[in-house]
């Protein structure tokens, strides 16, 4: 088993969240994780990239080689976009549809969607309301992370558990909306990803 | 014995200090080096212990610390970005000259393809100019048994040792196998007074030993488990590598398989004779280092232009940035066609500073005062401030090195430039801003420096800063009038009395100082 997927963001949007909750729960499966990211200068929003390899063996390279990532998970549409070079044949895409809009000259909605819908295996999104319905609106990283999540080869049980622990710090309250945040996510991509 | 944990490069290198038995860590933060100190300061091992652990001022202050530590007999680790050894370079280089008692690491981060920073130079060069041992890992558990020994290389060659990280190693994380740590040194200070008192007479002596020493360090480096020669049958190609490069190398090769010979160096200084047997052994051969192209130009030396060599030279590879997978497999000419092309003309994104944040309303404020100053300078510095540079505010000239807004600002005054404005912010102030402020008093230059006082080091994460709380004691002590020393609070209800207060020093003939407070919004 060999998994590539590549994290596409702006900084405050919570890559490294999802970066530290795949680890985590990537190192439960026993797996050898690589994980790059971006810190520094551009996390003040601006474009923020994360790669993220799983494998049975051990990884060579901490960035994951053009045209061979599984999944390109965006939490912005035009984000996602950026890394297209990144796919694999039959990979998957799946952006959330809200669009940061903190430039002067960003495109319009159909030419994003147009793009992206040009890659077979697309999904877009709305895990901002799937965070707002469950009550944590600046949950939309764990919505989308839980989108693509049965598309992952990690335990859903192990992703929850990584969750947990990731927000242990913040309370029960918190810890218990990001995991119903997560299940209404997942179940939204389990649904879609069959069709 | 022992356990697995995901940790950056950083994070590994900063656990194999602790299991290593420092003292000590320290550090001034700049990205991709500051989570080797973060880590430190929240590991449960250091608090234990009770090992220092706190931010210097600066790289040279820290840097000296970390020397004064090893002087005790005790060891430390010193942490520092690429351009820190700049600031630190008087005492790492002098530091070899008077050799060490307790092992003295310098861990520094460069950062290829500057992601956060003002060049890309390579600390190899520093080593080598040095004249001391230098470790580069490739990966993660590397970082972490490379630290680990190389305290016990230090302490055997009674030299420090350099340890060479890059932005995708410092900022990557992977599992990483920790084990048992090693106990403190105990306080053995120095008794040679000899030893550290580099006047000349004792200097050339010492010198003398550095150099006599030179032998040993390459036997070291010859016997090292970190420079690897892995030869195939395959003799059309030589691959030299180093750092990252060997990743990349075996990312292009199914099951890790590559099947030219393969020279691995991570463990400097260079060995002539071994570059020389490897290289003859091979027809081409191809140079993989990130940063600079140290090895490459040593191998094009010792080959002379008979030999095909290729590398960053040559533009087989760029003469710039970092390298990665894609670039090695372009190299090889075994690039597979991507499937998907990136849609073209996508807008950049830079960073800008965050809604709400302070340095917003300063530069609001100062920009409109400067309308009425045609032929103005803003020298700045490095911080988030320096986003300033871009739209909208686009309020800032200059942003060169830490510190050199003021004594640029001088210096640009001295020539006669009428409005010379210097903008910086509390942590680079106290970093390198203080005794270019000496300068200015002492000449009572005609400048004005805007302090920004956020009340932390921002741009790389909100770490305290040394002069909190010290700044208006800090600029009287250094002679700043009182009448020309302001706080001011970047508001928007305060807009116009700032406009005010600025206007009224930018017309006085000497040194004004404005400390523009209000705390990151991050904090």
């Amino acid at each position: 088993m060999k998994y590539d997927l590549l994290l596409a963001g702006v900084g405050g949007q919570g890559i490294l969240t999802l970066s530290a909750i795949l680890g985590k729960a990537a190192l439960a499966e026993n797996f050898h994780v690589k994980q790059s990211e971006v810190h520094g200068m551009a996390q003040r929003g601006g474009a923020v990239v994360s790669h993220f390899r799983m494998s049975e063996n051990r990884i060579a390279s901490d960035l994951i080689p053009t045209g061979k990532a599984d999944l390109i998970l965006a939490l912005e549409p035009l984000e996602g976009l950026r890394y297209l070079s990144y796919l694999k044949e039959n990979g998957w895409m799946i952006s959330a549809s809200s669009e940061l809009k903190n430039i002067k000259t960003y495109p319009e909605t159909s030419f994003l969607h147009d793009k992206i819908k040009n890659v077979p295996n697309h999904l877009i999104v709305d895990g901002a309301t799937i965070a707002r319905e469950n009550g944590l609106r600046r949950a939309q990283n764990i919505a989308m992370l839980a989108v693509a999540g049965p598309l992952l080869p990690l335990d859903k049980i192990k992703l929850k558990n990584s969750i947990a622990d990731f927000f242990n710090s913040k309370g029960e309250d918190i810890i218990q909306k990001n995991l119903d945040v997560f299940d209404s996510g997942y179940q939204k991509g389990f649904s879609e990803i069959k069709k | 014995m022992g356990y697995k944990k995901l940790l950056l490069g950083d994070e590994a290198v900063a656990q194999g200090a602790l299991d290593a038995g420092i003292s000590g860590g320290y550090a001034y933060p700049g990205t991709p080096s500051t989570e080797i100190l973060e880590y430190i300061q929240e590991a449960p091992l250091a608090r234990q212990r009770d090992i220092h652990r706190q931010w210097s001022s600066n790289e040279k202050t820290a840097y000296e610390e970390a020397l004064g530590m090893a002087y005790a007999g005790k060891r430390a680790l010193v942490c520092m970005k690429h351009v820190g050894v700049n600031v630190a370079a008087d005492a790492f280089v002098n530091s070899a000259i008077t050799g060490i008692r307790g092992g003295l690491v310098l861990a520094v981060a460069d950062d290829p393809s500057m992601h956060s920073s003002q060049n890309e130079q390579d600390s190899r060069y520093y080593a080598k100019f040095a004249r001391i041992p230098l470790l580069e890992p490739s990966n993660q558990p590397e970082a972490y048994r490379m630290t680990r020994y190389a305290f016990g290389l230090s302490e055997q060659l009674k030299l420090p040792v350099m340890i060479r990280l890059v932005t995708r190693l410092a900022h990557s994380r992977g599992d990483v196998h920790i084990q048992e740590e090693s106990l403190e040194n105990d306080l053995n200070p120095v008794s040679d007074k000899r030893r550290f008192n580099l006047l000349p007479l004792n200097a050339r002596v010492n010198y003398q030993r550095l150099l006599s020493k030179q032998d040993v360090i390459r036997k070291t480096a010859e016997k090292s488990v970190y420079n690897k020669i892995e030869k195939t049958e395959d003799k059309s190609l030589g691959v030299i590598c180093s750092g990252l490069g060997f990743n990349y190398l075996l990312e292009n090769f199914e099951g890790h398989n590559c099947p030219y010979s393969i020279y691995r160096i991570n463990h400097y200084p260079l060995l002539e004779d071994k570059l020389r047997e490897f290289g003859s052994s091979c027809e081409k051969l191809l140079l993989l280092e990130e940063g600079d192209a140290l090895i490459e130009e040593k191998v094009r030396d010792l080959f002379g232009p008979e030999k095909t060599i290729m590398g960053r030279l040559d533009g087989t590879l760029p003469r710039a940035g970092e390298l990665n997978p894609d670039l090695v497999a372009e190299a090889l000419e075994i690039k597979e066609k991507q499937v998907y092309e990136n849609p073209e003309n996508l807008p950049s994104r830079p960073p800008a500073l965050c809604a709400g944040c302070p340095h917003s309303d300063t530069f609001e404020f100062l920009n409109e005062t400067l309308e009425n100053y045609p032929g103005n300078r803003v020298f700045s510095d490095i911080g988030c401030y320096t986003l300033g540079a871009l739209e909208p505010y686009e309020a800032i000239d200059t942003c060169v090195d830490m510190g050199a807004s003021i004594t640029m600002a001088k210096g640009a005054a001295d020539s006669g430039l009428e409005t010379a404005l210097a903008v910086l912010g509390d942590s680079t102030f106290t970093h390198s801003g203080m005794t270019g402020l000496l300068d200015a008093v002492y000449e009572d230059s005609a400048i004005t420096v805007l302090i920004l006082d956020n009340a932390t080091t921002a741009m790389t994460g909100g770490q305290d800063s040394t002069g909190k709380g010290q700044l208006e004691n800090i600029c009287r002590g250094l002679g700043v009038s009182d009448e020309h020393l302001h706080v001011l609070k970047p508001i928007k209800p305060e807009h116009e009395k700032n406009c005010t207060v600025l206007k009224n020093e930018l017309e006085f003939d000497g040194v004004s100082v404005l400390i523009v407070r209000r705390p990151c919004i991050q904090i």
